[in-house]
């Protein structure tokens, strides 16, 4: 029995524990916002938080995160962090077939964690690991300084 | 109340970025069975027999032999050379031929593992070199020629070749280049209400039930296909989604439950459609000043083993090989070729970009040998309105190439930096020009297309009925604010939802950078008759396209207005390369549009943004090979796409040019801005390192053998 905290919610799997961490959470918990783009951990698109540090939830299995503490974009869209990321995006105008773009919010989330100021190429490299192939990154650049601006304090 | 110019919110930004949007992956049916596909592991040959290890109870393998006696094992897309299920024989690696249905995708994985399939392997042609030779034999029935043809003006090209000073020969190719959506190709298949019903990722849900229908011998109308929301497509999803729609619709024939085909990411990259390598061979007669007397071009594009759109894509590669010059002389011949790689197919841009770079660096080449300025020395050349096309038609509409090369060269220094850095210094700047005829071909709009589009209002409310999809490209944003503008209404007044083919009229695929341009145009007529009559409470309104008079347009010799308008662009690529790793920075990118006019300049933006990297993706870093028939890269990890650290922030702008027959004066655009700054990348690298580029990609471990 595997046990850690879900959106703040502790939750239990009793399934195998080399299970990956996405399956568990979009077949067993329902939670479809996590996507798959390529299975190993080179588009960041299944991007959660694992005890606030951005993690690709295709590559650990479910074993690993016992204890944890698990966000995905279902728990963040529910915090005032979620929703000002949120509104930026569709603000600055980020968000094209929109695939990519759940896992791009868990990385400005888990930016903004450690640093509330970003300037533009702290942005482009916490994002660097996450692959968008519609927008060329410029407005998504923009929707996370303008969160960090728009937000000042929440973070 | 919205206007044209008000900047607004797509209708879909916040849906996706909170995680709610429901892609296809997304979604589960009652008693949903998955599928994996069992495709050809070598490139050519016979099937001598196929072993497939007992099944668990609830599972199946299906193939051609489950299509109904006297129903045509092909896929109807332009052509009906592509076969649901290879039988027989194999023809490229990763052909279909057969189907593992069941319950668990586990089991299934398993199962594909033992399928084992024993084939008599023959020579395959892999490359247009192969295909020229006809390599192991004809793929077709006498040749490896899927197709061709040939665009001239001018006077005969070999007597003004033949006297003239001064000849410039040279040969440039261009790679594979994979769409990388980020959400895979998707379907799944079911019956609804008694008939066959389609959940599926793609462009054109009509193009789906017409390819299909035939498989089980019925009408496209019997089957209905619903888009869901599409992570992307880029030109994979216009006609590939048959070839995962096929196969499920005979699996769903047999085995009557819904079915779900989720392709993982190596699936998507080494089994589904590319862009079409290109070989061009370019000849240009000079006169004793270096002045342009006709250029004769070849252009041979890697079709694969089926033909599927690539006669299209090659017509548009020749309609657009003299770029946007006007040369006293030009004969294009452009050859299909067959080989026995996965088919090529539609790819953002559909045949342009390859062409289109090749004259670019041809004329920079030219230049280079002149020693005069490339850009002074194309200008000379540019296209006006009323000048002749390689189709024997004209440019209709006016042309503001200066003006935007102005607000380039401007903004991003051109002149004094190119003046500047020295070749071979190791900083370069490069510009190139292009431009995109908007919609299909000549009046293919009107002859092959027909769209309609029904605008319905019910009370306050007001419902757009057409076909055209939304993959990221903002079109569900685009046609709504194109009525409510017209009809003065708010945003959230208008309703228009992914298209499912039993409640829409076809509007035709969507594709050709067209959606904007044609469908938004009916959109606009449509709104503009519903104004009269808004008092009204229950009203329809159907519009359908009508070609401009007095422009004709001739499908079989290929002659008159191939586009009515075109897009237009300049980018310009500032580089600064470490000589002695090759390592290339760049340090600016600046581009200049002309769509006519935008209707949303935030959506545009992306637009331009995201089109550019993939142009400089595809220049530079995104190489994919073919070996035997076996593409080498096969994920995301060797596959590499521009990530967010690539490319700097791009300094972009437009011109307005109104255009008299698109909605609020606007052309297409969303190809365009994928077909230019490829060069301009590749003449700021060869001014930086003083060499000769004749190939894309050049990722940078390849640039030490393009400077031997």
């Amino acid at each position: 029995m595997i046990e850690f905290v879900l959106n703040g919610r502790q939750v239990r799997f009793s399934g195998n524990p080399l299970t990956r961490l996405i399956d568990v959470l979009r077949e067993d918990f329902g939670l479809t916002g996590t996507k798959e783009g390529c299975g190993e951990g080179e588009c960041g698109a299944c991007s959660v938080l694992r005890n606030g540090k951005l993690t690709t939830s295709c590559l650990i299995p479910v074993g690993a995160v016992c204890g944890d503490e698990i966000v995905t974009i279902e728990g963040l869209r529910e915090t005032e962090q979620g929703k000002c990321l949120i509104d930026c995006f569709a603000e600055a105008g980020a968000v094209q077939c929109g695939f990519c773009i759940p896992g791009m919010v868990m990385a400005a989330q888990a930016l903004l964690l450690c640093n509330s100021h970003p300037d533009e190429d702290d942005v482009r490299l916490a994002i660097s690991g996450n692959i968008c192939r519609c927008t060329g990154y410029d407005l998504i650049v923009d929707a996370i300084i303008m969160a960090s601006e728009k937000g000042a304090g929440l973070w | 109340m919205v206007r044209i110019d008000d900047r607004i919110r797509r209708i879909d930004a916040i849906e996706k970025a909170s995680g709610k949007a429901k892609y296809l992956c997304d979604i589960s049916l009652d008693g949903m069975l998955y599928a994996r596909m069992v495709r050809s592991t070598i490139a050519r040959g016979r099937i001598v027999s196929i072993n497939v290890p007992p099944l668990p109870e609830g599972y199946y393998f299906v193939t051609a032999d489950d299509i109904p006696e006297g129903c045509a094992n092909s896929l109807w897309m332009i052509a009906k050379d592509w076969r649901c299920f290879a039988s027989g024989d194999v023809r490229y690696v990763g052909e279909t031929i057969g189907l593992l249905v069941g319950p668990s995708l586990a089991v299934l994985k398993a199962l594909e593992e033992s399928v084992r399939i024993e084939y008599e392997e023959m020579e395959a042609a892999i490359s247009i070199d192969d295909a020229i030779a006809v390599k192991g034999g004809p793929i077709l029935e006498k040749d490896d020629i899927h197709c061709s043809l040939t665009s001239q003006k001018g006077g005969d090209i070999d007597q003004i070749l033949s006297g003239a000073a001064q000849i410039v020969e040279e040969t440039i190719e261009t790679g594979f280049q994979e769409h990388v959506h980020l959400e895979t190709n998707a379907a799944i298949c079911t019956i609804e209400d008694g008939r066959y019903t389609f959940y599926i990722s793609c462009q054109c849900p009509f193009y789906v039930r017409k390819s299909v229908a035939g498989l089980l011998g019925l009408r496209p109308e019997d089957i209905r296909v619903k888009q869901t929301t599409t992570g992307g497509a880029f030109g994979g999803k216009e006609h590939f989604p048959d070839v995962l729609a096929g196969p499920l619709l005979v699996a769903e024939h047999k085995i009557r439950k819904p079915i779900k085909l989720v392709f993982d990411r190596e699936e998507d990259m080494i089994y589904s459609v590319k862009r079409h390598p290109s070989k061009i061979v370019l000849k240009t007669g000079l006169d004793s000043e270096g002045n342009i007397l006709g250029s004769d071009i070849r252009v041979y594009y890697n079709c694969g083993a089926y033909l599927s759109s690539s006669y299209v894509v090659l017509q548009r590669g020749v309609f657009h090989a003299n770029g946007v010059y006007n040369f006293p002389a030009t004969r294009i011949r452009g050859y299909g070729m067959a080989t026995n790689t996965f088919p090529s197919d539609a790819f953002r841009g559909f045949g342009a970009p390859q062409t289109l770079f090749a004259i670019e660096t041809h004329l920079d080449h030219i230049a280079a040998k002149l020693k005069v300025d490339p850009v002074e020395y194309k200008r000379r050349y540019f296209l006006r309105q009323g000048d002749e096309t390689v189709t024997e038609g004209h440019i209709v509409e006016k042309v503001v190439l200066e003006e935007m090369l102005n607000q380039v060269a401007e903004k991003s220094g051109y002149f004094r930096k190119a003046a500047e850095y020295r070749r071979g210094s190791g900083r370069g700047i490069g510009m190139s020009f292009y431009n995109h005829g908007g919609a299909f071909t000549g009046n293919g709009e009107q002859s092959i297309i027909k769209a309609h589009l029904r605008l319905v209002k019910d009370g306050d409310r007001f419902t757009i009925l057409c076909g055209q999809t939304e993959m990221g490209q903002g079109f569900r944003t685009i046609l709504r604010k194109i009525v409510a503008s017209v009809l003065e209404v708010d945003m959230d007044d208008i309703v228009y939802d992914n298209p499912d083919t039993d409640l829409v009229p076809d509007s035709g695929p969507t594709a050709a950078s067209r959606s904007t341009m044609i469908v938004g145009r009916l959109a606009e007529e449509a709104a503009m008759q519903m104004k009269e009559r808004m008092s009204e409470e229950h009203v329809e309104i159907e519009t359908e396209y009508k070609h401009p008079e007095g422009h004709p347009w001739d499908q079989d010799t290929f002659k008159g207005d191939a586009y009515l308008g075109y897009g237009w662009g300049c980018a310009c690529v500032e580089v600064e390369v470490d000589k002695l790793t090759n390592e290339v920075k760049v340090v600016g990118i600046w581009s200049s549009h002309d769509i006519g006019r935008a209707i949303d300049e935030l959506i545009v933006h992306g637009q331009v943004n995201g089109g550019i990297v993939q142009s400089l993706g595809y220049a530079s870093m995104e190489k994919m090979e073919n070996r035997g028939g076996h593409f080498r890269q096969t994920s995301m990890s060797d596959y590499v796409v521009p990530t967010s650290m690539d490319f700097p922030r791009q300094e972009w702008g437009l011109v307005d040019n109104p255009y008299e027959w698109g909605p609020f004066g606007a052309k297409g655009m969303g190809e365009l801005v994928f077909n230019g700054a490829d060069a301009a990348y590749i003449d700021a690298l060869e001014r930086a390192l003083d060499v000769t580029i004749t190939r894309i990609p050049m990722p940078v471990e390849d640039i030490e053998g393009a400077r031997a």
